[in-house]
């Protein structure tokens, strides 16, 4: 995983007009012509912004996705499965580092970053604030949200900006492994046993509707972002994304015998395009503000890693520092 | 060659290993700094796929597959030592176990691979070179946060005083001990305990922890012989939750 979906600050007008005439024009040449941009490199305040809020909310989503697949971790059945879930998850929080260490590279710290996602400040996919119930929900992650994230960061892998571009490629070459795991964990599951195939057709039916709202709102409906996108911040639209998710999974579940809830899901043989029951966008809008199943979980799990691990932080950081005892 | 022995060796290793494990998985997420989570994730990985290795030996052996020997027995079934099973607590406890736990570990792989019962030389072998860097990570973690603030330095201290009788019931004596020793399978518990005591004495030297008399510590046992704490069964339940759906079926 784990990215998609982003939230993008509306651009204002008065943003770009405190900028220098000379070096924006040179910047957007630069960017024109295909190259990368890198960290001392001049860049536009609202570029900056908008870069740390992008990457940042990419790598919160790593270590906040990894909780729903890592709880499943000490349940993974056998030692194959077992091992591969430890691997698969570890990668996900290697791809969280990797991304703090893009993101600080413009200039925000990666505890900045860490209070600003406990605070509730800075989002993460929306997609981690529903549950993983069962084993099969693992699975299912492991394979279609990683899918789904694979179209977003090969999009964005051909970027601007040098850091993240070069983060983004390793990171999907990992995904891809992500993605034939999950694929064969499902497999196993919807050729399985009579109670395997429940199981599996259960997480689908749960999952498919946060998967659908993976991208983000419809174009239609978002904040426009010609700027971003001729900055090569956003390389695609959401719709693109969800369109291209479709084209290339829907055949594979239906190839395994499952089942998608939705009746209205079909490819329109004349325009070539998916159509489907469009996704709630007003839960999508309450879930993302908090108001999920497992935000408050999310959330809490992490303030209390970081609240627990601050002793050793501060002993890395300043080993001579004196003990106060609280006051009673 | 006695394979009762044998095999009641290769059930302590491979047990101990799979269930530190299960415990440093359970960092996944929840580590002090993400370098941490991932630190443990990687040495789980491994301490899970020696033990299969064992495991593995131990079906060529005739016992029942890996998957069946790791996630259907009992707790009473198991021959792990204390130590491995407890909660995971707080870093400081974590640190400390996987300290004590892989200074015994790296002197034990040291030992078999000179074993004269060849599939256990060959396995120890070719992993206990992971097993150097897992030693590695631990002293230089205790080096660091060992002579750092004085809160780090009580926290390591008293998980160091809670974790040493359970660490020296990892020494708990087989009743095949003098088999294999006269077989020279294994050298045996009292001998890596010597060489043990010595390893984290010299890494306990460098810090400002202390370490206690040894010999006035009353080693807690019984885990050799299935003797467990009350944490080690919810541990199984919970590692065999998916498993037993339908045991027979393919994950």
């Amino acid at each position: 995983m784990y990215g998609g979906g982003n939230i993008f600050e509306a651009t204002k007008l008065d943003d770009l007009q405190a900028e220098d005439p000379a070096k924006m024009a040179e910047f957007e040449a630069r960017i024109a012509r295909g190259e990368k941009i890198e960290p001392n490199d001049w860049m536009p305040a609202l570029y900056r912004k908008q870069l740390i809020r992008m990457i940042e909310q990419h790598a919160h989503s790593e270590i906040i996705g990894s909780l729903p697949e890592g709880t499943w971790i000490t349940r993974a059945p056998g030692f194959r499965r077992k091992m591969a879930q430890m691997a698969k998850v570890q990668d996900e929080v290697g791809h969280a580092q990797l991304l703090y260490s893009a993101a600080e590279t413009l200039g925000k710290s990666r505890e900045q970053m860490l209070t600003d996602l406990i605070n509730g400040k800075s989002k993460y996919s929306n997609v981690f604030n529903y549950p993983a119930l069962t084993w099969a929900d693992s699975n299912v992650i492991s394979w279609l949200i990683d899918a789904g994230a694979i179209v977003n960061q090969m999009a964005n892998a051909r970027g601007s900006y040098g850091p993240y571009s070069r983060a983004l490629e390793r990171i999907c070459a990992e995904e891809a492994f992500h993605l034939k795991y999950g694929h064969d964990a499902v497999v196993h599951l919807a050729t399985g046993s009579p109670k395997q195939r429940e199981m599996i057709q259960a997480a689908l039916s749960r999952w498919w509707p946060p998967i659908m709202t993976f991208f983000g709102p419809s174009d239609k409906m978002s904040t426009h972002t010609e700027t971003l996108m001729r900055w090569k911040v956003k390389m695609a639209t959401n719709d693109d994304c969800r369109q291209q998710f479709l084209d290339m999974y829907v055949p594979k579940i239906w190839e395994l015998g499952l089942t998608v809830p939705d009746p209205n899901l079909k490819k329109n043989a004349e325009t070539g395009k998916w159509e489907f029951t469009e996704p709630d966008w007003e839960e999508f809008k309450r879930v993302i503000n908090g108001d999920g199943p497992c935000n408050a979980e999310r959330l809490a799990v992490r303030r209390s890693a970081e609240e627990r691990g601050a002793w050793v932080r501060k002993a890395l950081l300043h080993p001579k520092a004196k003990y106060v005892k609280p006051l009673a | 060659m006695n394979e009762q022995a044998i095999k009641d060796l290769l059930y302590k290793l491979a047990d101990d290993l799979l269930i530190l494990g299960h415990r440093n998985s359970e960092w996944t997420g929840f580590g002090p700094i993400l370098e941490e989570d991932i630190a443990f994730s990687s040495m789980a990985q491994d301490k899970i796929g020696h033990s299969l290795a064992f495991y593995t030996l131990l079906h060529e052996l005739g016992e029942a597959d890996p998957d069946t020997v790791a996630f259907t027995r009992n707790a009473n079934q198991f021959h792990n030592s204390q130590l491995v099973e407890l909660p995971n607590g707080e870093y400081d406890f974590s640190l400390i176990r996987h300290f004590l736990y892989d200074n015994a570990e790296i002197i034990r792989f040291e030992m078999l691979s000179q074993s004269s019962y060849e599939p256990i030389a060959k396995v120890a072998t070719k992993l206990k070179g992971e097993v150097k860097y897992h030693v590695l990570h631990a002293n230089t973690w205790i080096r660091n946060l060992g002579s750092s603030t004085e809160e780090a330095i009580a926290r390591l201290q008293t998980s160091l005083n809670e974790a040493l009788p359970y660490a020296l019931g990892m020494f708990e004596p087989s009743a095949y001990e003098q088999d294999l020793i006269d077989a020279s399978i294994y050298r045996g518990e009292e001998a890596v305990k010597a060489a043990w005591q010595q390893r984290i004495r010299a890494v306990l030297e460098k810090t400002e922890l202390q370490l206690p008399d040894l010999e006035s510590i009353t080693p807690i046992t019984g885990g050799r012989t299935g003797s467990h704490t009350h944490h080690l069964q919810p541990l199984l339940d919970e590692m065999a939750e998916v498993f037993k759906i339908d045991p027979a079926a393919e994950w």
